[in-house]
């Protein structure tokens, strides 16, 4: 359906660049949000129906409100009269062309049309994207998954003893 | 490129057919069910209060009095739609649909039947179900949020805020809540796991097939855990008493939607009540077996296999029996246990229900370890 990829690569895009350009912090995480509502629905529009829904549980539900939380409650307003120094424009154009440079011969120079899409089929090919994943993560990626764990186990505990240090 | 255009036609056929019979279902279900059950539920609150508290009700308004939430309607599109001074118009304008939307989209993955006519009775046959309605459920917080915040006023504000920090604590509880029910079915598209309960036992009530079983008595335990975390979870997702802390008329005048009027003000009134309903129904479907009848009575084969369409019909009623049932436990909930205090709500939430929840994961995997 290439009416959707589209459709839902322009809502990524147009909330990709709101975020930038809109001074007001508020509306910033707001495009930020579109943004990643476009970006779940490229992933369903793949039939990878568990990542686009974590996508959006995740990121949309979760890490955007806390940040919509955090700018209300600090109630940012230096930023919005503030402009860029041209040092910083440059830099991140700089990068920007660069990156875009980069995209541009490796998507020329490469056969798109050879590639088939990577297909995920362990055990039971009928099962679906939700076992498939579960399956390689706690067979084959057992001890990544384990690492991840402890790190976020780390950050946690990282964070109750940053904020009990401000309260003595 | 061949192959293409040969397959063409039938993909033609096939997308015409499955659009039509999402709008038919859509339009059946949200438009012509939950709507109006949101609208009666007002009404039946209004009633169950008052008998409650010893009074008679709106009992004017046609049989009953129920078009009084016409009469409401009419009411609340008619009055001046007053836009504030002080307020940030365009997210003042967002809010209240971003409250309403969500809940209803959240109506896209329940099986309200089984079968009628060979087509399946739910929306969108996910196999995220749960996990669908969690994540669309999580942006019903930023209408909350926004209405807090554009009104431009401490009260809405304390209001927003709180309700914010409300819904993100218990989405963990309720998330948690739910992992042993799913490790048990094995299984997260909703209409297998109401399948699953017609033939082998509701959660809460396995007294037939395997659920007849040592490890179907063990499993009990946590599953009944995990109902009552679940629901009271809900309650606070819901904003609903004894858990109405972001509205609280005492502290707060109404919280974050005390700068609105009219259509808008109703619409936050009606987004609260559709995620009632929508909680209600997503209850129904993990613990109470769905649209399944007890003792596996007219249960279809498996839920692949054609069911005849009076048994389509009986299923249809009893999911919406059911559900109505749940909503009426609600009701009879917010008139009877008086408000909690915000710290109270807070360690409920992180010091009890987390770690029961946690705790409650790994007592199922051992049950399904041994058993």
């Amino acid at each position: 359906m290439p009416f959707f990829f589209y459709f839902f690569s322009a809502l990524a895009l147009i909330g990709g660049i709101g975020v930038v350009v809109y001074r007001n912090p508020v509306t910033a995480a707001f495009s930020m949000i579109v943004s990643f509502l476009g970006l779940a629905a490229l992933f369903i529009l793949l039939n990878a129906y568990l990542v686009g829904i974590l996508q959006i549980l995740v990121y949309a539900g979760a890490i955007m409100v806390l940040f919509l939380f955090i700018i209300m409650l600090l109630d940012v307003r230096e930023e919005t009269g503030k402009s860029f120094p041209f040092t910083a424009i440059a830099g991140a154009g700089t990068i920007g062309v660069g990156f875009i440079a980069l995209l541009i011969v490796v998507l020329t120079k490469s056969d798109i049309g050879a590639i088939s899409a990577p297909v995920l089929a362990v055990g039971d090919a009928a099962t679906s994207d939700v076992h498939q994943i579960g399956i390689k993560l706690f067979s084959e990626y057992w001890f990544p998954i384990q690492i991840v764990g402890i790190l976020l186990l780390v950050a946690t505990v990282g964070v109750v003893v940053l904020s009990k240090k401000e309260l003595k | 490129m061949n192959s293409l255009t040969d397959i063409t036609p039938f993909l033609a056929a096939d997308i015409l057919h499955v659009s039509i019979a999402a709008t038919v279902k859509i339009v059946a279900f949200v438009f012509m069910t939950i709507l109006p059950m949101v609208a009666l539920s007002v009404w039946a609150e209004r009633r169950v209060s008052a008998a409650i508290q010893d009074r008679v009700g709106p009992n004017r308004v046609g049989p009953f009095g129920l078009l009084q939430p016409v009469a409401d309607g009419i009411k609340f599109l008619l009055k001046e739609d007053f836009t504030p001074n002080h307020v940030r118009k365009g997210y003042y304008w967002l809010a209240p649909a971003l409250t309403m939307v969500p809940a209803l989209l959240t109506c896209a993955v329940l099986p309200f039947g089984s079968k009628l006519f060979g087509e399946k009775m739910v929306i969108a046959d996910l196999n995220v179900g749960p996990l669908f309605v969690f994540a669309i459920a999580s942006l019903t917080v930023y209408g909350i949020v926004l209405a807090g915040w554009s009104s431009n006023s401490k009260y809405p504000f304390l209001g927003g805020v709180r309700a914010t920090s409300q819904m993100i604590s218990y989405e963990i509880c309720l998330g948690l809540s739910i992992i042993p029910v799913i490790m048990i079915y094995g299984e997260l598209n909703l209409g297998s796991i109401v399948q699953y309960q017609a033939e082998n036992g509701w959660a809460i009530l396995p007294l037939w097939g395997e659920g007849l079983s040592v490890k179907g008595f063990l499993l009990w335990i946590p599953i009944i855990i995990s109902f009552i975390i679940f629901t009271t979870s809900m309650f606070a997702e819901t904003n609903r008493l004894p858990f109405d802390l972001p509205e609280c008329e005492t502290e707060l005048v109404a919280g974050y939607h005390t700068e609105y009027s009219s259509m808008k003000f109703a619409l936050f009134f009606l987004g609260e009540y559709a995620a009632m309903i929508i909680g209600s129904g997503l209850a129904v479907t993990l613990f109470l077996g769905g649209w399944s009848l007890p003792f596996g009575w007219l249960t279809p084969e498996s839920a692949a296999a054609d069911v005849p369409w009076w048994h389509g019909v009986i299923h249809i009623l009893t999911f919406f029996a059911k559900v109505i049932g749940f909503i009426l436990f609600f009701i009879v909930i917010r008139w009877t246990l008086p408000r909690f205090r915000y710290d109270q709500l807070m360690r409920l939430g992180w010091v009890f229900f987390f770690e029961i929840a946690l705790i409650n994961v790994i007592l199922t995997a051992v049950i399904l370890w041994i058993a």
